[in-house]
């Protein structure tokens, strides 16, 4: 019996080794682009925060299932210096299981927010190869707003053309009463111009136009 | 005091033109009159400038070889367009009146001319605004953060984006999708797009309002016009130089292929540009310059908006290129960053070993020890020559390229609202240009009673063509723009401008018309003016109408479609224009046209029916007139 639990006990950590391989059956790849991320403030890639990464998966599995997941229940192997990896989840019952891959997809959708957080990271620079992140939906105001522009647009406008257009009239209505007026006041100049010789008349219209011309020439 | 000795004909002439003005006063309003220079002139460069100067021209520049280009666009300047546009402003205002009243003066048989250019006047204002109405679109959209042409909306479900979109880009995605929501050809005629109804409206209303008093309202309107787009094609000059890639797309631009001059095709697209770039016999230009007083330097006039026009565009070539250069280096950068991944995902390299400066490098090194892990990977090729030549002239150039360029920007949203306000004011000072070509022949006429108010006359109008131009917000709107762009705009003008220049030339005579430029400037025009009226400009005219002719028949006229469906989507399925299109296109190149010997032939109908009756000559030489004038003066007064 003692042995038998020798042997398992040393087994174990074997089987689970086994179960974790690139592209093992129930197995995620991770991989995290710090530097593309943070530039400057890039943190280095060691054993502490493959440690945090561990104990932010255990979190997220714990949040799915409610079983006592801990970091040991992480299995990660094959890190290169990319910074990427492979890991495969087992159950805390029983080590030998490993948690079936959707599962592990669930859990990770469902805490994305908080393993990106955890890192400083996001969807596209901590990546788990196979589980899509969702889409955000683009934020859509109430009322359009080219609407709102396209309403203070128009409301100018025609609120423009209606005080041009009264302007206009009014503008109409006081010329047409001086005209009345100057028409009164020309008629008995036109007789007064008439009464000299025609020649001077001439010399009268061809002095007018060219004084008018002067106005307009210059600018 | 300067004034000139006038020949006594002329000199009689002028005073009846002086005083009958006067003394019609009461019987008919007064014509028009600009407050100032200042405001003639710029109206006349913002009808000139327009929103070809900016897509058409740089493009040009760039498919023919850069720097090479300018060579035929000023031969064509100085042959072509400035004498073009000097004889348009001359005879306006020589004889004072709109583009019909104007060959009609010189010759009863010529008011074909006039309405040919009032027709094709109308047909181009109403396209030509409906693209201000796209500008709009935009304008508005704008203000949104973030640009809605920068991201793919999703799909029903959620879980991806829209797949049109995928496929082609969010800019094309926006613009003919979420814009135009085109359809795949033009027989497909789809619904009325009711934003698009909206946009158009607003912009008619616009064009209304600053129209609504005439040249009154005209002449204060161009002060913002026409002088704003200058201001915000500085800023991006500065914004321009300084971003990163500028300097590809300058050097693209600007580097001269000598070889290019050798294509006849150059030339023939050469002096097309600069011809439609002046807007000459659209009757706009005679109608302004009849506006202003008989003793002013029109030749001074012309050569400075024909300059300008020119300078213009070169100038706004070089914010747009600068630009274009900016959006290919950001593609190319975008593209090797791809490789990059991809090859540090393979190989598992520490995150950002390689980088944009030494991907060179890595790649041959791995190249050589790994070569088939490499091929396997399906790197794209990326070439910074292939980013550049993704030009695009036309609407292409505003709504798909520099829209995406503006989203690379930093603070893209003030780029975006400055560009297509730009845009918006160069085609609202050309529509005025289309407008007055339209308005005052109507009134000339006498087609509506004289107690129409003008304000009323422009409504109606503004109104008839909104309601026609609401074809071009139907789904297939996009494609009879094509259409009505590239069959009333270029063909009729051509030939009503040959007809202009005849016209002025050996119907009215260059004697004559020397006499009229001397008594406006003082002086008789030169040897330059001369060669160019009697015989170069004639002739490139014709040279240029028939080539132009020669090349559109040789192929069967075909356009690109919009297609979802279509095999290499998002590529352009290029079809044929159905027959019934092919006709519409023939009708719409030839009534402009054809009025011209149809006016004539129903005026010598008539004059032969006429010549029995004591008809009065209305030859203002003939002194009879003179007298007739003078009894009628009298008799008021009696």
């Amino acid at each position: 019996m003692l042995e038998r639990v020798i042997l398992l006990l040393c087994v174990l950590p074997v089987l689970a080794a086994q179960n974790c391989r690139p592209n093992a059956p129930e197995g995620h790849k991770v991989r995290l682009s710090i530097k593309t991320a943070l530039g400057d403030e890039a943190y280095d890639w060691n054993e502490n925060e493959l440690f945090l990464f561990q104990s932010t998966m255990a979190y997220a599995m714990r949040r799915l299932k409610g079983q006592q997941f801990t970091v040991s229940n992480i299995v990660v192997c094959n890190e290169t210096p990319r910074v990427s990896f492979w890991f495969v989840v087992t159950s805390p019952q029983d080590p030998s299981q490993l948690v079936p891959k959707g599962e592990v997809e669930e859990a990770v959708r469902k805490s994305r927010n908080r393993i990106n957080q955890a890192f400083m990271l996001s969807d596209s620079t901590l990546e788990f190869i196979g589980i899509l992140p969702t889409l955000a939906a683009p934020v859509e105001p109430p009322t359009p707003t080219w609407l709102i522009v396209f309403g203070v647009v128009m409301g100018l406008v025609v609120a423009g053309i209606f005080i041009l257009l009264m302007l206009s009239s009014v503008q109409k209505k006081r010329k047409k009463n001086k005209i009345a007026d100057e028409e009164e006041e020309d008629e008995d100049e036109g007789t007064r111009v008439q009464t000299p010789e025609n020649g001077s008349t001439r010399v009268d219209y061809y002095n007018n136009s060219f004084a008018d011309d002067e106005r307009f020439t210059h600018m | 005091p300067g004034y000139p000795l006038i020949p006594n004909r002329a000199h009689s002439h002028f005073e009846l033109g002086g005083r009958m003005g006067k003394t019609q006063d009461s019987q008919v309003e007064e014509r028009p009159k600009w407050d100032n220079k200042v405001q003639y002139m710029l109206t006349c460069i913002g009808f000139a400038v327009g929103i070809g100067n900016v897509w058409r021209f740089p493009y040009l520049c760039q498919i023919y070889g850069g720097g090479a280009f300018l060579i035929p666009y000023l031969i064509a300047l100085v042959f072509e367009g400035l004498p073009l546009l000097y004889l348009e402003l001359a005879i306006g205002q020589r004889l004072r009146k709109s583009s019909i009243g104007v060959w009609t003066s010189i010759s009863p048989l010529l008011g074909g001319v006039g309405i040919g250019s009032m027709i094709v006047s109308f047909l181009v204002s109403m396209f030509y605004n409906t693209i201000l109405a796209w500008v709009l679109w935009y304008l508005f959209h704008s203000f949104q953060e973030p640009l809605p042409w920068s991201y793919c909306p999703l799909n029903e479900n959620l879980t991806g984006f829209n797949e049109e979109c995928e496929k082609s880009t969010p800019v094309n995605y926006f613009w003919y999708r979420e814009t135009l929501n085109i359809t795949p050809n033009i027989e497909t005629s789809g619904s009325l797009q009711w934003w698009l109804v909206v946009c158009l409206a607003s912009a008619w209303s616009i064009v209304y309002i600053c129209f609504i008093k005439g040249i009154d309202s005209v002449g204060k309107a161009v002060y913002v016009t026409t002088t704003f787009p200058y201001l915000v094609l500085t800023i991006f000059l500065v914004r321009g130089l300084t971003l990163p890639g500028a300097t590809d797309g300058l050097a693209y631009l600007f580097t001269p292929d000598w070889e290019i001059l050798k294509n006849p095709q150059v030339w023939l697209d050469a002096a097309t540009q600069i011809f439609f770039s002046l807007s000459v016999a659209f009757g706009g230009l005679i109608s302004f310059s009849s506006y202003n007083s008989e003793r002013n330097d029109c030749e001074r006039d012309a050569v400075l908006v024909g300059v300008i026009n020119s300078a213009t565009s070169l100038y706004a070539s070089i914010p747009i290129f600068s630009i274009l250069g900016f959006k290919a280096r950001s593609a190319f950068n975008s593209c090797l960053e791809r490789n990059i991944l991809t090859l540090t995902n393979h190989f598992e390299f520490s995150d950002q070993n390689v980088t944009l400066e030494n991907y060179d490098q890595w790649y041959n090194h791995l190249n050589e020890k790994f070569p088939d892990q490499v091929q396997n990977l399906n790197l794209r090729e990326c070439d910074l020559q292939t980013f550049l030549d993704q030009s695009a002239s036309g609407t292409g150039l505003a709504f798909i390229v520099f829209t995406e360029a503006v989203i690379e920007m930093p603070g893209s949203q003030v780029w975006a609202v400055l560009f297509f306000v730009m845009l918006f004011s160069l085609g609202l000072s050309s529509m005025f240009g289309n407008l007055e070509g339209v308005i005052t022949p109507i009134r000339e006429l006498h087609l509506v009673p004289k107690m129409i108010p003008n304000e009323l006359l422009s409504g109606i109008l503004c109104l008839i063509s909104f309601g026609v131009a609401l074809i071009f917000s139907l789904g297939s709107g996009n494609y009879w723009v094509e259409v009505f762009n590239g069959y009333v705009g270029s063909v009729p003008l051509l030939i009503i401008a040959f007809f202009e220049i005849i016209s002025v030339i050996y119907i009215r005579g260059m004697k004559t018309f020397s006499d009229d430029i001397y008594l406006m400037t003082g002086r008789r025009p030169n040897i330059y003016w001369k060669a160019c009226w009697l015989v170069i400009s004639p002739l490139m005219l014709l040279v240029v109408l028939v080539a132009y002719v020669i090349v559109q028949a040789q192929k069967h006229p075909t356009y690109p479609t919009w297609n979802p469906s279509y095999e290499l989507f998002p590529q352009t399925e290029v079809k044929d224009y159905p027959d019934w299109v092919f006709a519409i296109i023939v009708l719409l190149s030839s009534v402009p046209v054809l009025s011209i010997p149809l006016v004539a032939l129903v005026r010598l109908i008539c004059s032969r029916v006429k010549r029995s009756s004591a008809a009065v000559d209305l030859n203002p030489y003939d002194n009879s007139t003179f007298q007739i004038e003078v009894q009628e003066q009298r008799n008021p007064k009696a």
